[in-house]
C-alpha cells in the first residue's frame, strides 16, 4: 500500500469532519460525536475502496453503502458532496425547511443515499435484502454492500435477525461494519446496556469477523482487501473508534452525541481539522 | 349471483405462480407460514427466487426492502396481524419514507384464522397501513377479485398492502368487471337504501339486501376493492339519493372504512350506520361465520340495522 494513499485518505477523513463541522455550525445542534468517529471508514469506503460512479448514482453493480446509525448521516452528506454526488452549496441547507439534506438520509432526496434509515437497527436488514438480490442478478461476481451500524444500536433485535439471515442466504458480498465507539446517547455502553464479546457474537452468528482500529486507516483497508477473500458467509469488520475524533473538546464526550458547539469551540474545531486536512476549507 | 365458492389465499398463492413466471423479478418471502399462506406454491415453482426468512417478521420486511431496492418485485407474507403489526416500523420506516417497491400480503386477516384468537385475529391492519403515506391498500371481496389485485398489487409501483382472508366464500365479483383502484364496484343495484362493505362482507352484504327486497326494500351493495386511493368523488354519486347508508367492515371501528366514508360523505345530509368492531379483541370460535355473528357484522345484523335506517 502506498504512503500516499493512506496519507490522503487520512487527509480526506478530516476534511470530511471539517464539512460536518461546518454544515452544522455555532450554537446548533448536530451528530457530531458519531459522525467523526466514522470519519476514516467512510473517507477509506468512498474515495478508497467502494466501487461507485458519482456521474451515475444507480450503475447497476456500483457498490452500496447502507448508513443503519442514519444519524452520521451528516458525514455521509459531506462524503457525497466530496464525490460530486450533488452540489457543495446543498450542505449549507442541512435541516433546513425543504433541503433535500434531512436530519437524516432520504435516497429519494440526495443522490448517492442507498436507502432511508434513522429508525435504528433497520439498516442491516436492508442491506443483506440488497445483497441477496445483486446476488440473484450478478452470481459470478455481486456487488459489495456495506452496512454501517453503531454499536448502541447493537441492542435493537431486528439486528440478530439480519444477522442470522445474511448467514442463512450465504450473503458474502454483504459487510457489515460495527462503528464501535464506546458511547451511546446517555453514557459509554458498557454501563448504559452492554454487549459484551462481540465479536465472538459475530461469529457465533456465521460471520466472518475482522477487527481494526477504526481510525487506521491502513488497517481499515487491509481488513476490506481480506474480506475479499471471504467465501459462503458474511463478513463483520469490528472498528474500535473514539466518538467525536479528531475534535479535542468533543473526544469521548456523551455530549456531543447530538450537542451544540459554542462559537468557541465551532472556530477551535475547524482550526484543528484544517490542520489535520493539510487545507482550509 | 353465482354461488360458487374460492379461496382468496388458493387464488393468491396461483396468481402470485404465474407472475412469478411472466416477471422474474418477482421474489417472494415468507416467515414460516408458507402453507396457510399458500406462499409454498412459489416455492415449489421458483425456489431459487423464494426466502424462508424464518419467524423474524421485521428482518423479513426489511429484507424485502433491501430487495426492493435491488430492483425486485417482493412479495412478503405472514398473517395480516404480524405483517401490520410485529412489523409496523419496517413498513413505515425502511419502505414507507423511501416508498420502497414492496407488496405486503396480510393474510388470514379479520376474524378468519377463528380458532386461533385474539392474537391471531387482525382488526386493525387498514388502520394502521393506510396511514402510511403513500401506500395502497388492496381488500377484494373473493377469490376472482384477488386473482385481478395481485397483478394490480405487482403493477403498481410503490407500497402495496393486500388484505387476504383466509376462508372460502362466495363468488360475487362481477366477471365483467375492470379491476380500478379507487374505483367502488356496484355488487347490485337498488334505490332506497345503501350499503358499503369491504372485503370478505360483500357476500353477506347481498344477503341482507336480498331478504330486504322480500320486504319490498331495494338495497344497493357496493364494494370498495381499495381502502387507499379512495376519493370523494368515487362514492358520493353512490350515496346521493339514497334514504339511508350503511358501512360494514370486518376490521376495527377506528380507522377502518366506516369511519372514511362518514368522512368523504361528509356532505351529504343522509343518516349513516357502522357496523364494525368496537373497542375488543378477537377470541376463538368454531368458525369464522360464528364469529362474524357474535361481532354483529353478519348478513342478520346487516338487515337489523338496515331496517333502522329505512323505518328512520
Amino acid at each position: 500500500m502506498e504512503e500516499q494513499t493512506i496519507q490522503r485518505l487520512e487527509q480526506k477523513a478530516n476534511r470530511l469532519r471539517a464539512l460536518v463541522v461546518k454544515m452544522i455550525g455555532p450554537e446548533k445542534t448536530g451528530h457530531l460525536g458519531g459522525a467523526c468517529s466514522l470519519a476514516e471508514i467512510l473517507s477509506v469506503l468512498y474515495f478508497g475502496f467502494m466501487r461507485h460512479d458519482p456521474e451515475n448514482p444507480q450503475w447497476p453493480q456500483r457498490n452500496r453503502l447502507i448508513l443503519s446509525k442514519g444519524h452520521a448521516g451528516i458525514l455521509q452528506y459531506a462524503a457525497l458532496a466530496e464525490c460530486g454526488y450533488f452540489p457543495q452549496q446543498w450542505c449549507r441547507g442541512l435541516k433546513q425547511l425543504g433541503s433535500p439534506l434531512q436530519g437524516h438520509p432520504d435516497k429519494n432526496k440526495v443522490p448517492g443515499i442507498e436507502a432511508n434509515t434513522g429508525s435504528l437497527g433497520q439498516g442491516v436488514s436492508l442491506a443483506a435484502g440488497v445483497a441477496a438480490g445483486l446476488k440473484l442478478d450478478f452470481p459470478e461476481r455481486p456487488p459489495r454492500v456495506y452496512a454501517i451500524t453503531g454499536d448502541g444500536e447493537l441492542a435493537e433485535g431486528q439486528i440478530w435477525e439480519a444477522l442470522l439471515s445474511a448467514a442463512v442466504y450465504r450473503l458474502d458480498n454483504l459487510r457489515v461494519v460495527v462503528d464501535q465507539n464506546g458511547l451511546q446517547a446517555t453514557g459509554p455502553t458498557k454501563e448504559r446496556f452492554p454487549i459484551p464479546h462481540l465479536e465472538e457474537k459475530f461469529r457465533a452468528f456465521g460471520f466472518a469477523v475482522f477487527t481494526v482500529d477504526g481510525h487506521n486507516v491502513r488497517e481499515i483497508l487491509e481488513a476490506l482487501q481480506k474480506a475479499e477473500e471471504v467465501r459462503g458467509k458474511p463478513v463483520a469488520i469490528v472498528a474500535q473508534t473514539v466518538k467525536g475524533k479528531g475534535i479535542s473538546f468533543a473526544e469521548n464526550q456523551p455530549s456531543f452525541h447530538n450537542g451544540a458547539m459554542t462559537r468557541e469551540q465551532y472556530e477551535t474545531a475547524l482550526r484543528e481539522l484544517e490542520e489535520k486536512a493539510g487545507e482550509a476549507l | 349471483m353465482t354461488h360458487r365458492t374460492h379461496n382468496q389465499r388458493m387464488e393468491y398463492g396461483k396468481t402470485l405462480v404465474e407472475l412469478g413466471r411472466e416477471d422474474p423479478r418477482i421474489v417472494v418471502l415468507e416467515a414460516d407460514l408458507g402453507k396457510s399462506t399458500q406462499s409454498c406454491l412459489f416455492e415449489k415453482a421458483f425456489p431459487e427466487r423464494y426466502f424462508e426468512m424464518g419467524i423474524a417478521e421485521q428482518n423479513m420486511l426489511g429484507f424485502a426492502g433491501g430487495l426492493a431496492l435491488a430492483g425486485k418485485i417482493p412479495f412478503v407474507n405472514t398473517f395480516a396481524v404480524f405483517a401490520a403489526g410485529r412489523a409496523y416500523d419496517q413498513i413505515r420506516q425502511s419502505i414507507g419514507t423511501a416508498g420502497l417497491n414492496v407488496k405486503i400480503v396480510g393474510s388470514s386477516a379479520g376474524f378468519s384464522d377463528f380458532g386461533d384468537g385474539a392474537t391471531h385475529q387482525s382488526l386493525e391492519d387498514l388502520a394502521l397501513m393506510s396511514a402510511i403515506p403513500g401506500m395502497t391498500v388492496l381488500s377484494p371481496c373473493d377469490g376472482p377479485e384477488t386473482v385481478l389485485a395481485v397483478r394490480e398489487a405487482a403493477r403498481i409501483q410503490g407500497p402495496v398492502y393486500l388484505r387476504l382472508s383466509r376462508n372460502d366464500v362466495e363468488n360475487v365479483f362481477p366477471p365483467e368487471e375492470k379491476y380500478t383502484p379507487g374505483k367502488p364496484v356496484v355488487l347490485r343495484e337498488g334505490t332506497d337504501l345503501a350499503v358499503f362493505t369491504t372485503g370478505i362482507l360483500a357476500s353477506q352484504a347481498l344477503q341482507a339486501a336480498n331478504e330486504m327486497e322480500k320486504q319490498g326494500v331495494q338495497v344497493q351493495v357496493v364494494h370498495i376493492p381499495t381502502l387507499k386511493p379512495l376519493e370523494e368523488e368515487a362514492v358520493l354519486p353512490l350515496a346521493r339519493g339514497k334514504k339511508g347508508i350503511l358501512i360494514c367492515e370486518e376490521h376495527s371501528l377506528r380507522g377502518g372504512l366506516g369511519m372514511l366514508l362518514c368522512y368523504l360523505l361528509r356532505n351529504l345530509w343522509v343518516p349513516k350506520e357502522v357496523l364494525a368492531v368496537e373497542d375488543r379483541f378477537g377470541q376463538s370460535a368454531s368458525s369464522h361465520e360464528e364469529l362474524l355473528q357474535a361481532y354483529g357484522l353478519d348478513s342478520r345484523a346487516m338487515q337489523e340495522k338496515l331496517w333502522k335506517l329505512w323505518k328512520g
